[in-house]
């Protein structure tokens, strides 16, 4: 069993990778001379979706190899339904590809989804068993219906943001164009937690501390990076390692804390390097990209992929949820943190639809919306997770 | 009522936009609008667009708006966003609320006490918002659905050019023969499955109309739901209450009116183990210690029988037995029993022996039971002991008086009178863990522990919830509306033959414009015709084939 965990992980790898090629045969797709509005048949993208497939079933080897080897659905820990979503993510562009054959899709959708599944291997891999709560069917059909859900909705980020890479006017300093630039930052971000991460992990760093926690216990704290704060009354108890005396309070988790500013640390400093060498703005950089865009179709995309993903995540994220937690928790419904921001997602994109349908809020303005609720989204997924506990902080 | 007479003869009801017979606009304002918005209720009259007057029809105009209900909708999400900046009141330590958020999170909990945002959910306001949702969703429906399904119902297959010619997607073409072709288009249409009806000259192909009904159905699941959730207030409807139960213990099952019984053998927890449980779990177990794998409550269920007269008590009979786990409730009747709580090792009973101090020699033993203790437990050769008071937690002393906190033995305490032949009117001794205090002076004897029992209570939750087929039904009614209106569009086209021999054709969606091109696009095929024009893509397209520096230079000079 351990042989098909080892197996498992192998197949994530290689789904990983070959993701990553598949990007950069759809960036050949869009280039081609021949394919002026990047749609229908081109050697370069059906390359591309080939590969992408073969990454798809790549990872999903790495799912069922799992689910074997731990008894359960590999949905319980933040790793695995991370991973997960971002499998759903391809899953969901590989559909809408197939109905719309937009090639800039690709180009924009598999970086995100690499960038989600490196996330997630930042956290614990460990194969772990289930607490008593999770031991249900349940958790199978609810979490996969939630992540296929919100990865059908996130595609509409990928055809919002590709949307307003091209329609919005970067030479005009404007609330648009910073905000633009402020959504790609933020993904700049995310790489700078992956790199400051794994850096502090293949140095091998660690250093622990001992504090007062907020029941005003003594405990201890695992530090993976140098502490630019220290826990509440922390007090050091690796020798030789670094610590600041920012002392933060007992509410504060301040290791995980810790971990955020190097993330943005990191990743500001990548983002004036980038800056710096190609003196533009990633928005300016990335726009040649997507010069050829029918901004017509990407609003449909966008707005189709809302309307397929809504009815399902609906169903994961408040249906079958509240079936379980009427099994589990004894009541379907109890205002937990997690609960009440499926919640807020689903109102948002109701919403949204309202907007869409009555008053005609499409295009730019769709976009927009698009890009705010995949933020609602991944605030659930992760910040939910980490900084609000709750019944469902399973990280 | 005012009625407006078309040019083409036929009078429609006072507020239509466009005619019902011929589909020309009816009024300035309605051909000022853009055509994806006339036609989105069929150019119908709507009660909301029409009248203005009585205070009803204010409120009924307010709630219909599809505005407010968007900044209702948008509202209660920011409101409950706020519910989840600091926990909720239902998540603290029962009754600290008052102190829990201005300690923790100083002045901006204490902010978050005095606004009430603590108990957010059961909040006045917050409630309020919720009815206000289900108002203007009823309201906005009907105001719109009447009108809607009489216009699809009777839709006319003969349309006006300026009808035709105001629709996103058209075209009009020069063909030698227009029977012919529309003979083609028919053909292909059928293939698609689109409903098609005839009229001379004109044809109407339509696909997909039941799906305008489902935002309307979905309307029904959230009411229907909303209903459900309010019906949680009606007596008897809803049944949660806890009970603690240990060890061997039989109770009567709270909530069911002394009608069910449990008797618990047990309580177990389990937690995985290295070398017990795969090793893949191995690192995890390392890395975070113990990890529960069981809760489990080992149960018997009683019915009391109907006694054959009124009032009279009768058996217990055995109904079911079995384990109660986390995500096995027990069911019975139309309750479930809970494993959602336990506590280890509670104090059962405690043994002591009666010593005489000065030999050191034990004079008897007893045993007391917290469940049962008893006022006197006598020992051999005249030797007993009185229970003079019984305090379950001991917490201290206040004012000389010994104090208890709770019923439950955590920290059993007793005041005792020992008897001995040497001493038949007793001395007086105060017992605790830990504890043995003489307070009228120096006494002859004593109690020396001997020994302890405990045994372990399980937390269940007894629930009774006869609203969940309703919020089921409506769950259940949502989906199939949301599905309904989302996965499936109502496309038509429409096809005519004017007098001077050209051919129109005009399409219309609901939405998914690119499902109905690459319908018409197979449709037309056949013909040698081009596709009707989509002029929004059209006009997109036209901008997407520009060069990109071009649009650099114009968006600078203008
Ligand atoms: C949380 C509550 C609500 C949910 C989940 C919801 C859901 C929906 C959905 C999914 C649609 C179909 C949209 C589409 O197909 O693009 C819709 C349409 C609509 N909703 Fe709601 N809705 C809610 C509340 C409201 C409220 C408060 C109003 C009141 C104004 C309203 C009025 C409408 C109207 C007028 C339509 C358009 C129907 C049509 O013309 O086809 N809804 N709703």
């Amino acid at each position: 069993m351990t042989q098909l965990v080892s197996i498992s992980s192998t197949l994530l790898y290689a789904a990983f990778v070959l993701y990553l090629i598949a990007t950069v045969f759809f960036a050949g797709s869009i280039k081609s001379k021949k394919h002026t509005n990047q749609t229908g048949k081109n050697k370069w993208a059906t390359i591309a979706i080939t590969i992408t497939i073969t990454g798809f079933i790549s990872q999903l080897g790495y799912f069922i190899t799992r689910w074997i080897a731990s008894g359960h659905a590999p949905l319980s820990n933040l790793f695995e339904f991370i991973t997960f979503f971002g499998m759903m993510l391809v899953a969901a562009f590989i559909i809408i590809y197939f109905i719309y054959r937009t090639h800039v899709l690709g180009v924009f959708a598999l970086p995100i989804a690499l960038l989600i599944i490196a996330y997630s291997s930042m956290f614990p891999r460990d194969v772990s068993p289930l607490i008593p709560a999770l031991q249900s069917d349940w958790l199978a059909i609810h979490v996969s219906t939630v992540a296929a859900g919100e990865a059908i909705l996130a595609i509409s980020f990928v055809a919002g943001l590709i949307y307003l890479l091209k329609d919005v006017d970067l030479a005009k300093k404007g609330k648009q164009t910073f905000w633009l630039e402020a959504v790609l930052f933020s993904l700049v971000l995310v790489v700078g937690f992956i790199v400051s991460t794994t850096a502090g992990s293949i140095a091998g760093y660690e250093s622990e501390f001992a504090y007062v926690n907020s029941e005003e216990e003594a405990a201890t704290a695992q530090y993976a990076l140098p502490a630019l704060v220290i826990p509440h009354q922390g007090e050091l108890l690796t020798e030789g390692q670094f610590a600041t005396s920012l002392s933060m309070p007992a509410i504060v988790n301040a290791s995980r804390l810790n971990t955020v500013l190097w993330s943005i640390l990191t990743g500001t400093i990548l983002y004036l390097v980038l800056r710096l060498v190609t003196r533009k703005s990633i928005s300016a950089l990335l726009q040649p990209l997507v010069k050829r865009v029918n901004l017509n179709l990407m609003d449909e995309v966008g707005y189709r992929s809302i309307l397929i993903g809504f009815p399902v995540f609906t169903l994961g994220g408040l249906v079958f949820a509240m079936i379980w937690a009427q099994i589990a928790w004894t009541r379907f419904w109890g205002w937990d943190p997690k609960e009440v921001w499926a919640l807020i997602t689903w109102l948002f994109y109701a919403a949204f639809l309202h907007l869409r349908l009555s008053k005609g809020w499409e295009g730019n303005r769709s976009a927009w919306l698009a890009v705010i609720g995949f933020a609602i989204i991944m605030f659930n997924l992760i910040a939910v997770n980490l900084i609000i506990a709750g019944l469902h902080s399973y990280a | 009522m005012n009625e407006i007479t078309c040019k083409c003869g036929h009078v429609n009801p006072e507020g239509t936009e466009l005619c019902l017979s011929c589909g020309r606009t009816l009024s300035k304002d309605a051909e000022n609008r853009k055509t994806a918005d006339v036609m989105r209720y069929e150019g119908m009259a709507r009660r909301s667009q029409t009248y203005n007057l009585s205070i009803i029809d204010k409120i009924w105009n307010f709630f219909s708006s599809v505005k407010v209900g968007v900044w209702l909708i948008v509202t209660t999400l920011i409101a409950s966003s706020l519910g989840t900046i600091f926990p909720q009141a239902l998540f603290i330590p029962q009754g600290t609320e008052n102190v829990y958020y201005e300690e923790r999170y100083g002045i901006a909990g204490k902010i978050y006490y005095v606004l009430g945002f603590h108990d957010l959910y059961s909040s006045w306001w917050y409630l309020l918002l919720i009815g206000a949702i289900g108002t203007s969703i009823i309201i906005a429906s009907l105001d719109r659905v009447i009108p809607l399904y009489k216009a699809l119902k009777h839709q006319r297959i003969n349309r006006h050019e300026s009808f035709m010619k105001r629709q996103r997607v058209f075209s009009d073409y020069s063909v030698e023969s227009p029977e012919k072709t529309i003979a083609q288009i028919r053909e292909r249409l059928e293939k698609k499955r689109y409903r098609i009806r005839e009229e001379k000259d004109h044809l109407l192909a339509e696909k997909g109309r039941f799906s305008r009904w489902g935002p309307y159905i979905n309307h029904i699941g959230l009411i229907i739901f909303l209903i459900g959730g309010m019906l949680r207030f009606v007596p008897g409807m809803y049944v949660d209450e806890n009970m603690w139960i240990r060890e061997g213990e039989t109770m009567a099952i709270p909530g069911t009116g002394q009608e069910y019984f449990l008797k618990s053998d047990g309580f177990t927890v389990e937690t995985y183990e290295q070398g017990e449980d795969p090793e893949v779990f191995n690192n995890t177990i390392e890395r975070e210690g113990a990890i529960a794998k069981n809760y489990q409550t080992d149960a018997h269920l009683y019915q009391r029988e109907q006694g054959s007269i009124a009032g009279q008590q009768g058996e217990l009979v055995e109904v079911q037995n079995g384990a109660i786990q986390v995500n096995q409730p027990l069911k019975f009747d139309q309750f479930a029993l809970y494993q959602v709580d336990f506590r280890q090792d509670e104090y059962l009973s405690m043994s002591f022996n009666m010593t005489n101090k000065a030999s050191e020699e034990s004079v008897g033993s007893f045993t007391i039971r917290f469940d049962e203790p008893q006022k006197v437990y006598e020992l051999e050769n005249g030797y007993s002991v009185e229970l003079t008071e019984y305090f379950p937690d001991f917490s201290g002393f206040e004012d000389g008086e010994p104090q208890s906190v709770s019923p439950i033995p955590n920290n059993p305490a007793f005041l005792v009178r020992l008897f001995s032949p040497e001493k038949p009117d007793g001395e007086v001794a105060f017992i605790g863990i830990q504890r043995n205090v003489e307070p009228l002076g120096e006494n002859d004897y004593a109690l020396e522990f001997a020994g302890v029992e405990t045994r372990d209570v399980s937390g269940l939750t007894v629930r009774k919830d006869l609203t969940l087929w309703i919020l089921g039904l409506g769950g259940a009614v949502f989906m199939i509306g949301v599905v309904q209106g989302a996965y499936w569009n109502h496309r038509r086209l429409w096809l005519k033959k004017t007098a001077d021999g050209r051919l129109l054709a005009a399409g219309h969606t609901n939405k998914n414009w690119f499902g109905l091109r690459k319908d018409l696009e197979y449709v037309f095929d056949s013909t040698g015709l081009e596709k009707p024009v989509d002029h929004q893509e059209e006009n997109l397209n036209r901008n997407t084939s520009a060069d990109a520096k071009e649009e650099n230079n114009r968006d600078s000079t203008s």
